[in-house]
């Protein structure tokens, strides 16, 4: 005979370190949330009234009441611009070397490290490397063209990498049965895996593009500039970015300055999220037609 | 010898991983329009030596192979045959349905399309999937996701995309181990349809689907250093009933393990 | 490493009940030879009786052969031994049938004078149940050599019943009174001459299991 008394005893015991296990899992999660909400509400109530037309389309100024972040705005779009361009082609392609074409050999498995290594380099790092190598050595100037290089060197890791999870995700099956079927190599990236990963590759790409579009410290490293009275029109032109500006806010003493910050971070968040969501849309859009 | 009713042959077939011997001195020749089986033990080679028969392995890095693998007298491992070449008039069907992400109509016209026979892509389809014994049941979701198929299903749907490439060959690794039984008599009788017409080889763990469908078979097993060998090949009535060799007799009637 | 442990284990039992079936042939033919010497009617009509459990016995064995062929899927040897059984079990049947024919002749011939005492009958009835004897143990031991061996000893009962035969025939042109109970004694050789002749057939269900090869042994003369 089994001892009940003893089971009953036991379980109640499980039953209760399950409950406080899972409190306890529910209280970090808490945790995070709540700091973002008060980090919003917070955000919220300083931009209040400044956050206007006027706002978003002026130059920036002494005077807090005409200030605007008009060139900051465009020039964060025109860097992104580039950056995507030059970024997604080159990481999707790296990714697509290393997982489909690549020998196993030490060479490709040090390259892999590296490029894992570099995801984690922080950005300053970067800023200084572009400073050098684009801005002086490669003699482009405090252009967007060198911000926009800066910061691709910055995604790069990131994109590959996310690339090649999501290359690595494609089920072997499928490249074995289109290799059956008597496809080259490219047939099968082509046909098979790009398709597939493609959702993947665009999730991250946004989302290494949102962290760029973040990032001061390296665009400070490459152009300092901050006040900025007209809109760039060409890639050679200098330029600044939003979180430039709003650094340059928060770092007044003037009270008028912290909500002129706020009212930028609240253009920043929102420009943000909407990358998310294209990239939340993309993704849910090429799922459904792959599934098809 | 080659001749007219012998339409693959290994002479001498050895093959390694590396430094893993899988394969050593396999030689046997698949009859012409009939279905030949491959059983043995798992471990013994039996899917790798299907997979030099079209040269899949050189997927594999590291994989070497020696001996030569004669296709309409030709060797397919000599310097001038293109793999991919190989692959087009020699199919395969894979243990698991794997149809592509596409649509019913997509996957069987896949073949087709990356070999460059784009014309009567529609005829092509149609005349594959009936071959397969598909038609019927997916002539109104061409377009609609394979996905979307029973198991059973998706696996004909796979051996009609071979089809839709008029192979000589159709090598068929396991097709039915993960069907249900109705779904692998299904897939039984339609390999039985197709012998009259295409070279079968077909590597199954279960000795009465090799046993119910099959003209010729092969036992293999594994020797100390785990390297396959092909231990005795003949008829499959002769084989099941009066093997040859003690290590068939012992394998076949459970005597071994 | 054996695998099939229970199947195997059945088949083992099937094999041992050919022996039990084997021996319960055996005694019926050497009882029914007793009945007709001793014109014992009581034992002739046991003999008879008895015959139902070889029947019985027929039918079990038979049974259990189809459910493993159902069940099992057997292959190979296993496959072969099953057949071998099915066919064997309807020999033995058969000389039991056989045994019952005889013992039916001996109640029959009742309590008249005999012929003459009986010499070569009895022989032939000892040589038949050695041979099935024997044939049973060749098929439990999986010995082709002494299957063949022993079919070709079937000319030695053939020769047995020929010299019965010729001696009667002879009883009978000399005095046709004879001629009833001289036909009678031919019925019980020619059965025994049957008999032997199905241990020739089993002799060759023997050879079937163990080599896989159907081969006639011999040729019967008759």
């Amino acid at each position: 005979m089994r001892n009940g008394s003893a089971f009953k005893r036991h379980l109640k015991l499980r039953k209760i370190k399950g409950g406080l296990f899972s409190t306890l899992f529910l209280g970090s999660t808490l945790v995070g949330t709540l700091v973002l909400i008060v980090l919003l509400a917070d955000v919220l109530r300083d931009s209040a009234g400044w956050l206007d037309w006027q706002f978003l389309t002026s130059y920036p100024s002494r005077k807090p009441e005409e200030a605007g972040l008009l060139s900051a705005f465009f020039g964060s779009l025109w860097v992104m611009m580039f950056t995507a361009l030059f970024s997604f082609p080159v990481g999707i392609g790296t990714a697509i070397y290393l997982e489909e074409y690549a020998p196993d050999n030490r060479l490709i498995r040090l390259i892999q490290m590296n490029i894992s290594n570099l995801a984690g380099v922080p950005s300053i790092v970067y800023g200084l490397l572009g400073l050098s190598l684009f801005v002086q050595a490669l003699a482009l100037g405090r252009s967007i063209l060198a911000g926009a290089m800066t910061l691709t060197l910055m995604s790069l890791p990131v994109i590959i990498i996310a690339a090649q999870e999501a290359i690595r995700s494609v089920p072997e099956a499928h490249r074995l049965g289109a290799f059956a079927l008597g496809s080259t190599r490219w047939q099968v990236v082509r046909r098979i895996v790009l398709p597939s990963a493609f959702p993947g590759v665009l999730t991250g790409t946004i989302l290494a593009m949102s962290r760029a579009i973040g990032e001061a410290a390296p665009i400070i490293a490459i152009s300092a500039l901050v006040y900025l009275t007209y809109i760039p029109t060409n890639p050679l032109d200098r330029f600044t970015v939003l979180p430039i500006q709003i650094f340059n806010w928060v770092s007044r003493p003037q009270e008028d300055f912290q909500h002129l910050a706020a009212a930028g971070i609240i253009v920043l968040l929102v420009v943000l999220l909407s990358m998310n969501a294209v990239a939340i849309f993309l993704r849910n859009r090429y799922q459904k037609r792959t599934e098809e | 010898m080659a001749n007219n009713s012998t339409s693959l042959e290994a002479r001498k077939l050895e093959l390694w991983y590396r430094n893993f011997q899988a394969l050593r001195d396999i030689s046997m020749a698949i009859p012409r329009n009939q279905i030949t089986a491959i059983i043995g033990p798992s471990g013994c080679g039996k899917s790798s030596l299907l997979r030099c028969f079209n040269r899949m392995n050189d997927l594999i890095p590291g994989s070497r192979v020696k001996g030569e693998v004669l296709f309409d007298g030709r060797n397919i491992y000599a310097a001038d045959v293109d793999p991919t070449e190989v692959r087009y008039r020699i199919g395969m069907v894979f243990q698991k349905p794997n149809p592509f992400p596409k649509s019913v109509f997509e996957n069987v016209a896949f073949g087709p399309r990356v070999n460059g026979l784009a014309d009567n892509l529609e005829e092509i389809v149609e005349h594959a999937l009936q071959r397969a014994a598909l038609w019927d049941e997916v002539k109104d979701r061409l377009h609609k996701s394979a996905m979307e198929l029973s198991g059973g299903q998706q696996q004909r749907l796979c051996i009609a995309r071979t089809l839709a490439l008029e192979p000589e060959v159709i090598l068929m690794d396991e097709p039915c181990s993960a069907l249900d039984p109705v779904a692998t008599l299904k897939i039984e009788d339609l390999m039985r349809t197709l012998a009259g017409e295409y070279s079968i080889v077909i590597v199954t763990h279960n000795m009465q689907q090799a046993a119910r469908v099959s003209d010729m078979a092969a036992f293999m097993m594994m020797e100390q250093d785990r390297a396959g060998v092909l231990v005795e090949y003949g008829p499959t009535a002769r084989l099941f009933t009066n093997p040859k060799d003690k290590r068939t007799e012992d394998y076949i009637t459970g005597r071994f393990g | 490493m054996e695998i099939r442990t229970a199947f195997h284990k059945k088949l083992r039992e099937i094999q041992d009940d050919i022996l039990a079936m084997g021996s319960m042939v055996n005694k019926a033919t050497l009882r029914s030879i007793e009945a007709l010497k001793n014109r014992d009617l009581n034992l002739a009509r046991q003999i008879i009786a008895d015959d139902q459990k070889v029947n019985q016995k027929r039918f079990e064995i038979e049974e259990r052969c189809i459910e493993l062929i159902a069940t099992q899927q057997p292959m190979a040897s296993d496959l072969r031994i099953i057949v071998a059984v099915l066919s064997i079990i309807v020999e033995l049947e058969r000389i039991g049938d056989h045994a019952e024919g005889i013992a039916k002749i001996a109640i029959l011939i009742g309590d008249e004078p005999p012929l003459k005492p009986l010499i070569d009958i009895p022989r032939m009835a000892e040589k038949t149940v050695d041979m099935l004897t024997r044939s049973l143990d060749a098929f439990i031991k999986r010995d082709a050599d002494a299957a063949r061996q022993i079919a070709m000893e079937d000319d030695f009962v053939d020769e047995l019943y020929n010299q019965v035969f010729r001696e009667l025939l002879t009883f009978m042109m000399e005095d046709p009174r004879t001629i009833t109970r001289a036909t009678r004694l031919i019925w019980v050789a020619h059965n025994l001459e049957r008999s032997a002749d199905r241990v020739t057939n089993i002799c060759e269900r023997v050879v079937y299991a163990v080599t896989g090869k159907m081969e006639e042994i011999g040729g019967s003369k008759y």
